[in-house]
């Protein structure tokens, strides 16, 4: 079948901006999306650049934003994409600085997954058996190909680049979740710092595009957990937790207007500032009242509460 | 057609205009909605980051309530319609899940035997697209609306499954059926920034003022979600996003069935518009009220 794709182009040393540029090809009805780069590369236009390495969704290369979206287009296929679009319109990965074409530098995102201490901190020497179901807890990260898609995707890097983002942290997750790992508090701790773990605004992006199911944002929740768990209660983001079950416990719902002073606490520079918001929304009728002695049916929600040691 | 209603949170807090609206339009259009008075938080995922258990036996709770009447539940807000569809597949399909969380239950037993579904779903399918246009008494014709889905009621779209998360239809073909004009643009499904508003106040107002430029740049009369949480966060927060960014946001954010509300001919009055931060008077305004 002849398909019309469309590429965006860029070369830093000669071009002002990336514009697309359309190319039309036979490509067969069960061709990837790389199969036709591939084809327009060798048979239309040699200056096209791109990367790709084992065409079998392994090696992580070939990520890319197909049709807006993060994919592998080795994983990608083309009739897929037109049934489900319409056309396809092939950029690099977004977020990132352009190297040239569809080759996106992937620099940032492998210091972010240094930064994490990507390798096993093992305590002592001894040999530590595990068990098939404590491997399992994990091993779903492992199959992470670093191919960039999540960070790619992630929200939260969009508005915040320093946050170390989805696969770092489901890769330090992996560290954490290891029986043999002996710096289980160091990592912990390592995660509560400005770009962190509490920068996740769970848009489940992440989950969304990984070609590998590696689910990094409910990693991210289970380092969340680990360092509640741990004492870790310092930050803004555990105390939007503990603060949430309290409110929750007490009163069946939870009251918006409250959550506020959960988080700020004793500091008084805070409250003042949220002050003027909080009498807007007062005005408007956006602070419940009703809510305090709680919902019909409160004792039964206290007691599952309680039950759980909450 | 017959539902048990879940309010959620946020409908009986900072958002009693989308309970307002709600009742009037499932009303008019004859959607009987009966509230399951003593639902809880669904934990909006919170809960669920300390204690998942706690989370799926409050889930349980609301859907025992919602079983014991026979009633399918009915959402108003994305994000408890996430966490209920996670927890409800879960509590229907993990092995042992089930009776080991009825066992934190006292009130009564869920048996795995209800469906959640949102207004905005409820709308497009068991109410119907051609219904909803026979119904259309004012159109919106003039006005054009930027959707705005936020994540969880698309993601993860193993789970949610009714739009597709990187071609959703169902706001715009309401939107359309009104009479008004849906724009697209990227950030329609994106995050609000609001999880994170009280703890990393930069990353959400970055999201909030993102947002709605995209969308105001697309053409934007108004924007439409079918969450309360996205509300609050693209309202409320608008100002302070605006004046972190330098620029004007200035834009109406109006819930799902507010926008119905409006072509079905129920009073702008009454809808609740006079509680929103941002002033939906332009667009109220070029409907001519």
């Amino acid at each position: 079948m002849r398909v019309r794709f469309s590429i965006q182009r860029f070369n830093p040393a000669l071009d002002a901006k990336p514009r697309f540029m359309s190319y039309r090809v036979e490509v067969a009805r069960d061709a990837t999306v790389l199969e036709a780069l591939v084809r327009i590369k060798e048979e239309v236009d040699g200056t096209l650049a791109f990367r790709a390495s084992c065409r079998q969704a392994i090696c992580g290369s070939c990520s890319m934003e197909i049709n807006g979206h993060e994919k592998l287009a080795c994983k990608t296929q083309v009739l897929a994409e037109l049934d489900r679009h319409g056309e396809i319109k092939i950029a690099p990965l977004k977020n990132m600085r352009i190297v040239k074409d569809l080759v996106a530098d992937m620099g940032p995102f492998w210091h972010k997954v240094r930064d994490i201490t990507p390798w096993l901190i093992p305590e002592g020497y001894g040999t530590i058996a595990i068990s098939p179901s404590t491997m399992k807890t994990f091993d779903n990260v492992d199959a992470c190909i670093m191919c960039g898609a999540c960070l790619a995707a992630c929200n939260s890097n969009e508005v915040s680049e320093g946050f170390l983002g989805p696969a770092a942290l489901a890769k330090s997750y992996r560290f954490i979740a290891d029986p043999r790992e002996g710096n289980k508090k160091e990592r912990l701790l390592s995660l509560q710092h400005e770009d962190g773990i509490w920068d996740c605004v769970r848009c489940n992006f992440c989950v969304e595009v990984c070609p590998k199911d590696v689910k990094p944002m409910e990693q991210i929740i289970k380092i969340r957990r680990a360092s509640i768990q741990e004492g870790m209660r310092w930050t803004k983001g555990s105390r939007h937790i503990t603060g949430f079950l309290d409110i929750v416990k007490r009163e069946g719902r939870l009251n918006e207007a409250a959550m506020p002073l959960k988080l700020i606490g004793t500091d008084i520079a805070g409250l003042l500032r949220i002050i003027p918001l909080g009498i807007r929304m007062l005005i408007k009728g956006k602070v419940p009242l009703h809510f305090k002695r709680g919902i019909e049916g409160i004792k039964d929600i206290r007691r599952i509460f309680r039950e759980r040691g909450l | 057609m017959r539902f048990a209603y879940y309010p959620g949170c946020a409908s009986k807090g900072a958002c009693p205009e989308l309970n307002q609206s709600t009742r009037l339009v499932t009303e008019k259009l004859g959607i009987e909605i009966v509230e399951l008075v003593k639902s809880s938080c669904c934990g909006a995922g919170v809960i669920g980051e300390a204690d998942p258990d706690l989370q799926l036996a409050l889930n349980a709770r609301t859907f025992s309530q919602a079983e014991e009447i026979g009633l399918d539940i009915m959402t108003i807000c994305g994000t408890g319609q996430g966490i209920m569809s996670t927890s409800n597949k879960r509590l229907k399909e993990e092995e042992g899940l089930l009776p080991r969380i009825n066992g934190m239950l006292k009130e009564g037993q869920y048996n795995g035997r209800i469906d959640v579904k949102h207004l905005l779903w409820i709308l497009v399918k068991d109410f119907g697209l051609e219904r909803l246009r026979e119904r259309v008494v004012r159109p919106l014709s003039g006005i054009r609306v930027a959707p705005f889905y936020g994540c969880y009621i698309l993601r993860p779209s193993s789970v949610l499954g009714f739009d597709d998360p990187e071609k959703p239809n169902s706001l715009e073909s309401i939107i359309s059926i009104l009479g008004a004009e849906p724009i697209d643009y990227v950030g329609k499904t994106k995050c609000c920034g609001f999880p994170v508003v009280l703890e990393k106040e930069d990353i959400a107002l970055g999201m909030v003022s993102a947002n709605i430029l995209e969308a105001k740049d697309a053409g934007a009369d108004c924007m439409v979600t079918p969450c309360p949480l996205c509300h609050m966060n693209l309202d409320i927060y608008q100002q302070k996003a605006g004046a972190r960014a330098g620029k004007r946001l200035s834009m109406p954010i109006i819930h799902l069935p507010q926008l119905v509300g409006l072509a079905i001919g129920i009073e702008p009055r009454e809808l609740g518009f006079s509680r929103h931060l941002a002033s939906p008077a332009s667009l109220l305004d070029k409907l001519g009220e």
